[in-house]
């Protein structure tokens, strides 16, 4: 049965860049790993530490937090606060030995090739990390 | 009507909520006019056996202290909870873990380790560690069980209300008690004695506070003397007071020390750490990753300052590798 462990991923992905990279994605009919869990928002910055936290808590396996560019936020400063908010946050779960399990990523409306890349890296990575949680 | 029932207990904490209860001074005494204290080990002589006395539901509130890191504390809470009709957790131990909570980021055989064998104060050539059994000539003797992790008092029994601070001021015990003595009480499972506005609205440096409040750099408090008249935060300082339920009255930031959250988080926040991660990483005023990360330097024990009560209550508390 449980032969090879196969990640839940959570992926928040903004509304007006990288959402549209998963979409290009699919629409190009590319192939990347079946492990995640795409949660639109309106903003990266929407994704708050607590999301995160929850998910972790609430069986996935790791966090994919993606959003526009630098300098390409639709809400001009967004993605910078994403980023403070990830690097901090970020530091706080090493410390707790979740660090791995939570990236972010940026990604243009035109780089669905580069998502589906990163995913399959991505799947890779967490694979080798092993499971979270006992499951549920 | 008799006399209000009230027991006090303590399980993993320090002892300084023992001492917050006498902290009301004379408001003790109007507390024993309509109240009588039935179990109190810490300042009168109780055993277990007096407890075991009393018919399920006899006391009729218990304040019980500390989170649960032994057997023996998890044996007394659960018969507290059995023999009262309202169980209280006082202090930040009982309601969100509290400082020994931190220790949950290790694994009980490290503690153990550390504690008993490579600490430089410690000499144990024949490697003793507690046992819950041990031979001895006269029989056998136990001692009680250190847990894998230490839970706050909710995730054992169930707790009706909770008493916040490390330890609880006096004017929140005068508060929760003359609540509890005059049977006026909020719905289960509020906070008892507190506010729920964040600490910046009863702060005296609030006025101070810049509108639009940005930081170039964190400092730490042994690094400078912060202007007593000026928001701490606004100086550099991680002041956890825009996500900390107040009711303290600010006492640390009276005496020119940033809040470090011992109130916890307001109604309906699920994790503190968490808040205090985002408003204090929102605030920084730097777009790079290599400037961010820099300023971050100086937070050099992220767990320790967003966590320091609330490590085991947190969203992930069943996740962390422990070392």
């Amino acid at each position: 049965m449980c032969s090879e462990f196969e990640p839940r991923i959570i992926v928040f992905a903004c509304n007006w860049c990288s959402y549209a990279a998963v979409d290009l994605a699919g629409t190009s009919r590319m192939t990347y790993p079946p492990h995640i869990r795409i949660v639109r928002v309106m903003c990266s910055s929407r994704v708050t530490p607590e999301f995160v936290l929850k998910a972790l808590a609430e069986g996935a396996d790791a966090v994919l937090i993606t959003g526009c560019h630098p300098g390409d936020c639709h809400y001009i400063s967004g993605n910078y606060k994403t980023l403070r908010r990830y690097l901090l946050l970020k530091k706080t779960l090493d410390q707790m030995g979740l660090g791995d399990r939570v990236r972010l990523a940026w990604f243009s409306a035109a780089e669905g090739e580069r998502f589906a890349q990163f995913i399959k890296e991505f799947v890779k990575d967490v694979r080798k990390l092993g499971p979270l949680s006992g499951g549920r | 009507m008799g006399k209000l029932k009230i027991a006090f207990y303590w399980n993993a904490s320090c002892g300084g909520c023992e001492e917050a209860v006498l902290d009301i001074g004379e408001g003790i005494l109007e507390v024993l006019e309509k109240a009588e204290i039935v179990f109190w080990p810490v300042a009168l002589d109780f055993k277990l056996d007096d407890l075991k006395k009393f018919a399920n539901g006899e006391i009729d509130v218990s304040f019980i202290n500390g989170g649960i890191r032994l057997s023996e504390q998890e044996h007394v809470s659960k018969l507290l909870r059995k023999k009262s009709k309202l169980v209280v957790a006082f202090g930040s131990c009982a309601h969100l873990g509290g400082v020994p909570g931190l220790a949950n980021l290790w694994k009980k055989k490290s503690i153990f380790d550390y504690y008993y064998r490579e600490a430089p104060t410690v000499k144990n050539p024949r490697g003793v560690v507690p046992s819950t059994k041990t031979r001895v000539p006269e029989g056998e003797i136990d001692l009680p069980e250190f847990y894998e992790v230490l839970k706050p008092l909710g995730q054992v029994v169930k707790v009706d209300y909770y008493v916040p601070g490390c330890p609880p001021p006096p004017n929140v015990v005068a508060k929760a008690l003359e609540v509890v003595v005059e049977g006026e009480l909020p719905p289960r499972g509020s906070v008892l004695g507190a506010s729920n506005r964040a600490l910046c609205e009863e702060c005296p440096l609030n006025e101070t506070k810049p509108k639009e409040l940005l930081l170039k750099e964190f400092k730490r408090v042994h690094e400078f003397v912060p202007d007593p008249e000026k928001c701490l935060l606004a100086q550099g300082l991680p002041c956890l007071g825009p996500v900390t339920r107040g009711g303290c009255g600010a006492q640390c930031i009276r005496a020119n020390m940033p809040c470090t959250g011992c109130f916890g988080p307001l109604d309906n926040v699920e994790d503190f750490g968490a808040r205090a991660i985002s408003f204090l990483a929102s605030i920084l005023d730097y777009d790079t990753e290599e400037e961010i990360l820099k300023a971050l330097e100086k937070i050099v024990d992220p767990v320790g300052l967003f966590y320091l009560y609330s490590l085991p209550s947190s969203l992930v508390r069943d996740r962390i590798r422990r070392k």
